[in-house]
């Protein structure tokens, strides 16, 4: 439930002013105290992943990796994320075309929609399709008549997926795309470009990198979600489990280092998330920076 | 909270003080918005509002006597105090870590400054399962952390104290993240005048700067509290999901739901659920008030 938090971060440089400075001994022990908790609950846990899985060398850290399991686990986790981050892309657009750039009642109403699956456990976001598709659901009996499989197989791990991951694109559009306003693509369509050049070479040129942003972070949840799978899948071998399933699989099995060792690899996948997220950050500061201000401007109202 | 946005002028030919009505958007220059907006409550509605409606329906074909009973037996009302205790006692201390986390990124300048301020997003960008593993492998009792507390007569893993543990690590970035805009955007010319006037520092602090980042503070509370409560992939591993004692309230859903008792575990849900909507309702109340006494 990041709802109003902006997932746009800036520091900017310290500021500097005389005669407001921290005595010295201030500012060491905070920054100790920083250090300290950022290295206890963020770096050591992150140390142990991969200390667990290389434990037994590196022929044993391969193997758990490429075991025909881990492997189809890898294969579905790619597939939904395939699936989830274009649907939620198209989704994004849609919904920041429609709410930043069109005046329409109910448009903060609609916005706080969008946020909903933060503000949903992931657990009740897996048994909302069990009730819908599953044996005893709403649609349960004719799903089965017709022989359909949604829950406990792919469509399943595929809806809780996009479920979760339905805001991560569109809360980044919608303040961009906000303080940007229609003009430029007034412009555009007043010089007679058609609405679908306008929108290719207009309005996409200026929220590109705020949509890689969305789209990176919306690939980490994809890729990562828990919760809400587990719940649909049904745990099938080979079949229905996506990495983090097979990492809980093995690790109930007592099968610690190679669960560590396939846990590694989504432990570098969110690494490479924080330094894509952290890098779009510094180098298109200016790019976001509107969309920065508006969210603190939509944090603040 | 958008209406009043400065930087969107209306469009087309309605004048930019006309209140919005639906006349006026069927004369809008921009194309697309039929299309758009459909797309997006097709999506809403298909992916999020009809599910949701269909767990409310299920709600009731409880009786209330049976409702009731089920979101009152006993344990589950040993995994709400777990959920909520912990959920709670996490978040708070978050507040104090992440406003020194915040005003060390914001303030100082020292060797690794951006290297923590990328790291503090780790628990967004860490899948809940790993986190879990990894942080049960730390505190068991042969773990890096839990060897060392062992001795003390501490034990983490397996208590509501891991429960505590893993809620911290996931609630980690909400305090950070909401002071850091504020803090930044805080003038100094504030500080000095207050310094000017005669203020000790820490005056200043207690006068000045806490006032201002209270409501920030509060937000970020209650996002890593509503976070907490419906968290469930870090938790099930270190807490070792003993009924009455160490099992939390989505857990129990689950278990439920793998009992076939779907009704019951769709009015724990809706619980949740409605929690959820409260905390989501109190964080807007507080946005509000804190616009508010911005403006003044």
């Amino acid at each position: 439930m990041a709802g109003a938090v902006s997932t746009l971060s800036y520091v900017a440089s310290p500021h500097r002013r005389r005669g407001l400075d921290d005595p010295r001994w201030l500012k060491g022990t905070l920054i100790t105290i920083a250090v300290l908790f950022v290295a206890v609950f963020l770096v050591v846990p992150l140390a142990v992943v991969f200390a667990e899985g290389l434990k037994k060398g590196f022929g044993a850290y391969t193997a758990a990796i490429m075991e025909p399991d881990a492997l189809a686990a890898v294969r579905l986790t790619l597939i939904a994320a395939a699936v989830a981050v274009p649907a939620n892309l198209v989704f994004g657009v849609a919904a920041a075309w429609a709410i930043a750039k069109f005046e329409f009642p109910g448009r903060s109403f609609l916005t706080t929609l969008i946020d909903l699956p933060f503000a949903v456990s992931p657990v009740i976001a897996g048994l909302v399709y069990v009730l819908l598709f599953g044996a005893q659901g709403w649609w349960g009996p004719w799903l089965m008549e017709h022989d359909i499989n949604i829950v406990f197989a792919v469509p399943g791990i595929l809806l809780a997926t996009i479920f979760v991951t339905v805001p991560f694109i569109a809360r980044e559009l919608i303040p961009l795309m906000q303080a940007q306003g229609p003009d430029e693509e007034l412009a555009a369509l007043t010089l007679g470009s058609g609405p679908f050049r306008t929108f290719l070479k207009v309005t996409l040129p200026n929220i590109k990198w705020g949509l890689f942003y969305g789209v990176i972070l919306c690939n980490a949840r994809a890729m990562g979600e828990f919760g809400a799978v587990s719940v649909v899948s049904g745990h099938i071998r080979g079949e229905t489990n996506t990495i983090p399933l097979h990492v809980e699989i093995l690790y109930n099995e007592y099968q610690i280092q190679a669960s560590f060792a396939v846990a590694s690899l989504l432990t570098l996948l969110a690494l490479i998330t924080l330094v894509i997220k952290s890098t779009i950050e510094w180098r298109h500061r200016k790019a976001l920076q509107a969309a920065a201000n508006s969210n603190l401007r939509q944090f603040a109202s | 909270m958008t209406n009043a946005s400065p930087t969107v002028p209306a469009t087309g030919p309605i004048a930019p003080d006309a209140p919005p009505s639906w006349r006026a958007v069927r004369r809008r220059v921009l194309p697309g918005f039929g299309l758009t907006l459909g797309f997006t409550l097709a999506y809403l509605g298909l992916i999020i509002l009809l599910p949701l409606a269909a767990t409310v329906v299920k709600t009731l074909e409880l009786s209330w006597s049976d409702f009731w009973s089920a979101v009152t037996a006993p344990r589950v009302l040993a995994s709400y105090k777990l959920t909520f205790g912990a959920s709670a006692l996490a978040a708070l201390f978050n507040v104090p870590c992440g406003l020194v986390l915040a005003w060390v990124l914001v303030r100082y300048d020292f060797p690794g400054r951006r290297l923590i301020d990328g790291l503090v997003d780790l628990p967004f960008a860490l899948p809940t399962a790993v986190a879990g593993i990894a942080l049960t492998g730390l505190f068991a009792k042969n773990g890096w952390f839990g060897s060392l507390l062992d001795p003390l007569g501490i034990s983490v893993a397996y208590t509501p104290i891991g429960v505590w543990v893993a809620l911290t690590f996931i609630g980690l970035p909400f305090v950070v993240r909401t002071v850091q805009p504020i803090l930044e955007e805080l003038e100094p010319e504030l500080e000095e005048a207050a310094a000017t006037l005669g203020a000790t520092r820490l005056q200043t602090i207690r006068r000045v700067v806490v006032p201002a980042l209270i409501p920030s503070v509060l937000t970020g509370f209650a996002l890593a509290f509503a976070r907490a409560i419906g968290e469930y992939g870090s938790v099930v591993f270190i807490s070792g999901n003993m009924p009455m004692k160490t099992e939390i309230t989505p857990l129990l859903i689950i278990t439920k739901l793998e009992q076939y008792d779907y009704a019951g575990a769709t009015a724990l849900a809706v619980v949740m659920l409605i929690v959820s909507f409260v905390l989501l309702l109190l964080i807007q109340l507080v946005q509000r008030w804190f616009t508010a006494a911005r403006q003044r």
